[in-house]
């Protein structure tokens, strides 16, 4: 049935539910249109954060490290310290995006609900959001590869192959925040600034990225290696100064595929907890 | 177009929808009338294909939504109780987005959403974004954007709570002319008026159960009288002038402010009342609506 009288309407295109291998698609498209209309308020959290840690720590610190200590396992601190910023700032743009924009889509602007009353489901809401997430990450890390080549940051063109390990990374934070911020109960946001404070800071300092995790005490340590970040910074360093260990970039690889699998498992269901009641 | 029969919602303990029948025939315009936690929303959920049902057999458009919801979703809009825009987005971004989950090309989604604005009367707030438009405007997109993929049946959840009765007058006339053009319409609301207003038929819903069914004319016949006589005292105990003016009507209702004598000729009992020296500050003869149905149905009024 039309529901206009109009002849022309005949010819229409027809509205349809799409097939589901596309049916992310749309959903991930509302997050770039809403990205391209809000950029300009995340660009200094996005873009300049992580370059002002490269200058400070990269450049000024490090000239007092290779200074008095001679660098770090033999290279020039900046080439030391930025890989592991770029593995880190992967974590905190995932994290940033991942926090209160699920839960917005949920609670405030419900822009999840909107799609569900559309032909889409749980799952093409979750992974649409989740594709976003990823461009964004991706592209950050990008941008950063870039502004780092510039200050003489890499010793190795292979550093373009730690992309896909420190965007793995980043999604590896992403995910199980979805999680979390679809299974935040309480009105308030509070789990998130507890999040930020207790999770995301102490790891990005003691994952390995300013300094080796060897140096830390010994249960310290067993924490860094569980942590998805450390196995981001240590194949991101790995890659930038061109000394590769394919083995062990294989295993950091499949643990950072390993944690995925489980925060996507974990977060399908708080999705499906907290969206189809 | 709606087939549904024992259909229960639960939530935990709570029985938000216990056991009801609904069949809504195409071009209908259908109304679930009750109070606030009658079980309207949590229908129109199961009804919209998004909330699966505890129990009870749901049929939208011949499919099972457990098995065929975003076929089923594809042919119908939604216009949510809580409008779920995109405030930072543009009124007119609003509407394309919406479309692209119908699998629209954005070109197609262009023109629909020139359309719509203009159905909506919204034409000359498209660029602008969503946040600092009135409700009223936010409500008229909302209904705007659930058109975009041309549907069969449109569900609308409270379309007028909360909006000036200017505005209400507005979006009813909007609905009335989607009706016209042959749109199956459902919505709950607990405005008597805007139930007489837009729908061939209802159902009056209290507890999470159907306890009427009917047109408003018939239900008001069945449940009422033709008119009612409406008396206000200065007293706050009115028991006392409830027992003088017994018998007058064939029921008399107490209310905390005033009494409501259901008679055929209000004139009439008026007079009565006067002549049994019964003196209320005021008198007002009325038609019976539909608000006289749910109160003599449940004892309760719809909105207090």
């Amino acid at each position: 049935m039309s529901t206009a009288t109009d002849p022309a309407v005949a010819a229409r295109e027809p509205a349809r539910a799409l097939p589901p291998r596309q049916r992310w698609r749309p959903a991930f498209e509302f997050w770039w249109v809403q990205y391209l209309r809000t950029w300009k308020g995340s660009v200094i959290s996005r873009f300049l954060m992580p370059v002002m840690f490269l200058v400070s720590m990269g450049l000024v610190l490090g000239d007092l490290v290779d200074e008095r200590a001679g660098g770090v396992e033999g290279l020039p601190y900046l080439q030391y310290v930025v890989p592991g910023i770029l593995a880190a700032q992967a974590m905190w743009v995932a994290m940033g995006e991942s926090t209160y924009s699920v839960y917005g889509a949920i609670r405030w602007n419900r822009q999840y609900h909107a799609m569900l009353a559309a032909p889409l489901t749980v799952r093409d809401v979750l992974l649409g959001h989740l594709a976003y997430v990823a461009l964004s990450v991706t592209f950050g890390t990008v941008v950063f590869v870039g502004v780092g080549a510039l200050f003489g940051s890499w010793s190795s063109p292979l550093v373009l192959l730690a992309v896909p390990f420190v965007v793995l990374t980043g999604m590896a934070f992403s995910v199980p925040c979805f999680a979390f911020a679809a299974q935040v109960k309480d009105n308030t946001d509070q789990g998130f600034a507890l999040l930020f404070r207790f999770v995301m800071t102490p790891l990005f300092l003691f994952s390995g990225t300013f300094f080796p995790v060897s140096q830390l005490p010994g249960p310290l340590q067993a924490v860094a290696y569980a942590t998805p970040l450390w196995h981001g910074v240590d194949a991101s360093r790995m890659l930038a100064t061109g000394r590769p260990d394919w083995a062990g970039l294989g295993l950091h690889g499949l643990y950072l595929l390993v944690v995925l699998t489980l925060a996507l498992w974990w977060a399908w269901r708080a999705f499906h907890r907290r969206l189809v009641v | 177009m709606i087939e549904a029969s024992g259909l229960v919602k639960r939530f935990g303990d709570l029985v938000a929808v216990d056991g009801i029948d609904v069949s809504v025939q195409r071009g209908e315009a259908f109304g679930f009338l009750g109070p606030n936690g009658a079980g309207k929303s949590s229908t129109m959920r199961m009804v919209g294909a998004v909330s699966p049902p505890s129990a009870g057999v749901l049929r939208l458009f011949g499919m099972d939504p457990a098995t065929h919801g975003p076929q089923i979703r594809a042919r119908m809009g939604v216009v949510p109780q809580r409008d779920t825009l995109d405030e930072e987005l543009t009124v007119s971004e609003n509407i394309r987005i919406y479309g692209r989950y119908f699998g629209l090309s954005r070109a197609e989604t262009r023109r629909r959403a020139t359309e719509l604005l203009q159905f909506a009367q919204l034409t000359e707030r498209a660029d602008a974004k969503v946040e600092p438009l009135s409700g009223g405007m936010k409500r008229r997109l909302t209904i705007a954007r659930s058109l975009v993929n041309d549907p069969e049946l449109l569900l609308l959840d409270e379309p007028t709570t909360g909006l000036d009765p200017q505005a209400r007058h507005v979006l009813w006339d909007r609905l009335f002319r989607l009706k016209r053009r042959g749109v199956t319409l459902v919505l709950t609301t607990h405005y008597m008026d805007e139930a007489e207003q837009l729908c061939d038929r209802l159902v009056v819903m209290d507890g999470g159960r159907i306890v009427a069914e009917g047109s408003p004319r018939s239900l008001i016949e069945c449940y009422s009288t033709r008119e009612v006589l409406e008396l206000r005292f200065a007293e706050e105990d009115l028991t006392g002038h409830a027992r003088a003016v017994e018998g007058i009507g064939e029921r008399t209702e107490v209310l905390p402010d005033r009494l409501l004598v259901y008679v055929a000729d209000g004139d009439a009992a008026s007079s009565e009342v006067h002549r049994r020296g019964v003196q209320p500050l005021s008198s007002l003869v009325r038609r019976s609506t539909l608000e006289d149905v749910f109160l003599h149905l449940t004892g309760r009024t719809l909105v207090d």
